[in-house]
């Protein structure tokens, strides 16, 4: 019996220094401002106590469906070259409403079999195609090849949200899917009390290509129609320039581009500012993958004297006649761009293009001062309620106030390593989780205790009441951490932000109390009992 | 020492009592909740724009409104926040248009209409970098192209201005926000950037504390989504103790917290106050916790259904009430006064948090005892008088443990 107790104690304190080096770690000093640094190194503070911005975004995900549809219809019209199908038209009737459709029309009745058998081998995987009257096709994407598109285009905005807002500097920022299953995107940044820059960074698609321009400029869009005689060509597209895309001084102006580009933002290597070496002004410099500069390089020297135009978020931004053969780079200028604009511009570029637009549903920003304050109240809340509680048990059980009173104190210290351990973020929810789970704490014990001054006045003696006073105890308490582990598990499943770090120190609190008010407690009562001698009273 | 040593009362034989008092409160809440007060949701639930403002001194509300409706804002809702010293107010603009655009306005605006109508020393300041208001990298970027300690664009000036702003950061965010003079600044900072502050940048007298903008998309999913967490959190109880007792049992005890959700929701809207994301997680929070009160007064009904078979149901009931009473008040009393602690001194961000803790403890304490049990009694002389035996209630599965 007394060696098992001094196992068990070991065991305790072996608990108790495991859970003491997951608050602090190994500190560098014993002062107290070495130990809280140590203790900030292991559990942060959420952005509600240091400050910070919280951002969701959605992704509009039937863009990068809508997109993708689009890939495919140019290379579907390719293949039709390639095999001597004149005369059809692949076009996608409506990329809003309807992102995944792609539509073949006039095809040559002749030519049906041969368009079929090109269909099904390549795109029957991915797309459910009918053939309708008059020579019309329509390929649908299937359900499944549409959320695995989704889910790339979800998966590939964060990555570029993360690139640009490391690349911004921003400390400890995090990005990450939000609300499952509706393409949102959670961005954390501390420290940003004003998010304008940065929210104009990560929304920022940056799509970059570069087109042959096949007709224009003309001054407006009406002009443009009036001269394409109503209809823009299925493979062109009409876009706007900013002002002085063509030579400085130029006004806004509308061309007629291919819809293919020869580069697309995916060909782009780096970017980097700099200046235009005769007029001095900020600009762009990018440059092309090998394979694309290769590319590029065919193409040019084939186009000699044609215009080109780079377009950027789906506006012109520079036009200019090929000379002679380009290989791998080229430069943005147009628009009056200042140096900050040139600076970010290239950063959004060398991340790379956002595979779809991103719209903010959400946005909340805690200041700095704000966060000191309620790290201030809850600390001092938490005291005072700590205090209280801890008073009162030794006040009411004396002698067993104690065992309460250190069960307590150990079930704190567990709770704080387990968030050490795990690098949990403290928020100020959280804060009062913690608060509250020693007020809930304390019933484990107070319903023990209550049971074992019912079986001691029942007449047993009073390790047998501590011994029946535990066993009865146990389902009770049991069931309660039960019910509330469960409110505390949907807590964390539907809640987000600082309400999850509520739900997180409640289950971790809970499950330290099973713990140290069943396990801890009922040791230190035998330690008691084992001192006394047979039939002493328990001060209870 | 020791409360309620051997109490005798009967709880059953005051079940109308309670039912009253509790048709009482539901009754007032439900009454509120649709025809006088209605239910104030916080901006995460009904989206728009939320600005916590704080000032130096006591805030002219007129002058705010009367500079929010020159800047053309004028559906702006400016209301005290917290106590009348701490000299904040909340700025708020409804949401009523769906483009996500011009959430991001909103902000700007109102900060922008602050410093140029409301701040006399705003209207002033002319290009000024207004201390107030900067952040740290503002700040950062005033020094280093100011330069007041001639230190020129080394390392070592970005060192040495990246610790002043530092610092200043710090003396401000500890006194609330906001700079009382920029004098003072010279505790913490170099004379000679005290000097070059003191004739480049101005205080404008307000800071914005916080800022919600929420999208009417987010609001209407997270009303959906907080409804199904309690829901859900109801349905969960109700399966657990369907298993670990009877299902009658079960049903009680969420017919008891179901009443304490709603009582609590009802004290809500009769004080006007504002339901928000952690309101919602102090109330699934109570969910378990009145839970908890129940199945502590339900587990000894059981025990003592297992003992002793010929006692009448009623007086079982009481004396499991009586012999956890003790327990369930000064749980309940220790509980209550961590809450309380909390309602007091834990700020006014989570003043509404506390309050649903506060009101729900008290209530889910009582309806353990005077719903819960109750009704269990009742349901079995309703199910006897259909048979037409005399009243038993399941003593609950056979143990496992």
């Amino acid at each position: 019996m007394r060696q098992n107790l001094t196992q068990k104690t070991i065991f305790i304190i072996a608990v108790l220094l495991v859970f003491v080096y997951g608050i602090f770690g190994i500190p560098k000093g014993f002062n107290g401002h070495a130990l809280q640094t140590a203790i900030l190194k292991r559990i942060q503070l959420g952005l509600d106590l240091k400050g910070g911005t919280r951002l969701i975004l959605q992704v509009d995900v039937d863009q990068a469906v809508a997109g993708q549809a689009q890939q495919d219809g140019q290379r579907i019209q390719q293949s039709f070259q390639q095999n001597g199908i004149a005369g059809a038209e692949v076009v996608n009737p409506d990329p809003k409403k309807q992102p995944g459709v792609i539509e073949i029309l006039n095809a040559p009745a002749t030519k049906s079999t041969d368009i079929s058998s090109l269909l099904n081998s390549q795109y029957g995987q991915d797309y459910s195609i009918s053939p309708g009257a008059n020579g019309q096709w329509t390929l649908s994407m299937k359900p499944t090849v549409m959320s695995q598109v989704k889910d790339k285009a979800e998966q590939q905005s964060i990555e570029v949200i993360r690139e640009r807002v490391d690349a911004l500097g921003v400390t400890q920022p995090v990005v990450a899917p939000y609300n499952t299953g509706s393409y949102q995107i959670l961005v954390e940044l501390p420290g940003i009390s004003d998010p304008g820059r940065v929210k104009n960074a990560i929304q920022s698609t940056a799509k970059l290509s570069i087109h042959l321009v096949t007709g224009g400029p003309w001054d407006t869009q009406a002009d443009a129609m009036q001269a394409l005689s109503g209809t823009v060509p299925y493979d062109s597209e009409l876009l706007e320039s900013v002002p002085g895309a063509s030579s400085s001084g130029a006004p806004g102006q509308w061309y007629e581009l291919t819809r293919t580009p020869v580069v697309a933002g995916t060909d782009i290597r780096d970017a980097e500012p700099g200046t235009d070496p005769n007029t001095n002004q900020p600009q762009v410099n990018f440059y092309l993958t090998t394979a694309a500069g290769d590319r590029f390089a065919t193409f040019t020297s084939a186009n000699k004297g044609k215009p080109l135009a780079i377009v950027l978020d789906h506006r012109v931004r520079e036009v200019a006649t090929i000379d002679a053969e380009i290989r791998d780079q080229g430069t943005i200028s147009g628009g009056g761009i200042t140096m900050q604009y040139a600076k970010d511009l290239s950063l959004l570029l060398r991340t790379g293009a956002l595979p779809a637009s991103l719209t903010y549903l959400q946005e909340s920003t805690i200041g700095p001062s704000l966060g000191v304050d309620s790290i201030h109240s809850g600390v001092m809340a938490s005291i005072i309620g700590m205090s209280a509680v801890l008073i009162f048990m030794l006040i009411y059980y004396k002698g067993a106030g104690i065992n309460a009173d250190l069960a307590l104190i150990l079930n704190l210290v567990i709770l704080l390593g387990f968030m050490g351990f795990t690098h949990s973020v403290l928020t100020l929810p959280g804060i009062a989780g913690v608060i509250l789970t020693v007020g809930m704490g304390v019933d484990s014990n107070v319903l023990i205790f209550e049971r074992i001054r019912e079986e001691i006045r029942a007449g047993k003696s009073a390790a047998a009441s501590v011994d029946q006073g535990f066993a009865h105890a146990w389902r009770t308490i049991l069931d309660t951490h039960v019910t509330t582990m469960v409110s505390a598990g949907i807590l964390f499943i539907f809640g987000t932000g600082p309400v999850r770090g509520f739900a997180v120190t409640l289950v971790f609190g809970l499950l330290a109390n099973l713990f140290t008010a069943v396990f801890v407690s009922r040791v230190i009562f035998e330690a008691i009992l084992n001192r006394k001698g047979r039939g002493e009273a328990l001060s209870i | 020492m020791e409360l309620f040593h051997d109490v005798k009362i009967d709880w059953l034989g005051k079940k109308w009592y309670f039912l009253g008092f509790s048709l009482i409160f539901s009754i007032a809440g439900l009454y509120s909740l649709f025809f006088w007060h209605h239910l104030r949701l916080d901006v995460d639930f009904k989206g728009g724009t939320v600005v916590q403002v704080k000032f130096a001194g006591p805030p002219n509300v007129d002058r705010i409104r009367a500079s929010a409706n020159a800047a053309g804002l004028h559906s702006a809702k400016i209301e005290q926040f917290g106590a009348t010293s701490d000299n904040e107010e909340l700025i708020t603009l409804a949401e009523n248009a769906t483009d996500t655009a011009s959430l991001d306005r909103s902000r700007a605006q109102i900060v922008h209409m602050l410093t140029r109508n409301y701040s006399e020393a705003g209207a002033q300041a002319q290009g000024k970098l207004d201390l107030d208001n900067a952040s740290e990298g503002d700040l950062l970027q005033w020094l280093q192209q100011n330069d007041p300690e001639h230190l020129g664009n080394d390392q070592n000036a970005t060192i040495k201005y990246t610790q002043q702003a530092k610092a200043i950061e710090a003396y401000r965010n500890n006194h609330g926000g906001l700079i009382d003079s920029i004098g003072n600044l010279s505790g913490v900072a170099d004379p000679a950037i005290v000097q070059a502050l003191q004739q480049g940048t101005y205080l404008s007298g307000f800071t914005v504390r916080n800022v919600e903008i929420v999208g009417p998309e987010v609001g209407a999913q997270l009303r959906h989504k907080a409804l199904m967490a309690v829901l859900y959190s109801l349905a969960g109880m109700l399966i657990y103790l369907w298993f670990r007792f009877e299902l009658i049992y079960g049903v009680a005890a969420v017919v008891a917290v179901f009443h304490d959700t709603i009582i609590t929701i009802g004290a809500f809207s009769l004080a006007d106050r504002e339901m928000s994301l952690t309101v919602i997680a102090a109330i699934l929070t109570l969910i378990g916790y009145s839970m908890n009160d129940t199945i502590v007064v339900f587990d000894r009904i059981r025990e003592n259904l297992r003992m002793s078979r010929r006692e009448s149901l009623a007086d079982l009931v009481n004396r499991s009430i009586n012999q956890t009473l003790s327990r369930t008040v000064l749980t309940s009393g220790l509980t209550f006064l961590t809450a309380l602690s909390l309602l007091i001194f834990g700020g006014e961000v989570l003043r509404n948090f506390s309050f649903a803790l506060v009101v729900g403890i008290m209530i889910g304490t009582y309806s353990s005892i005077a719903v819960a049990s109750p009704m269990l009694v009742a349901y079995q002389n309703w199910r006897a008088e259909k048979k037409g035996k005399t009243a038993t209630l399941p003593a609950a599965r056979k143990q496992k443990s």
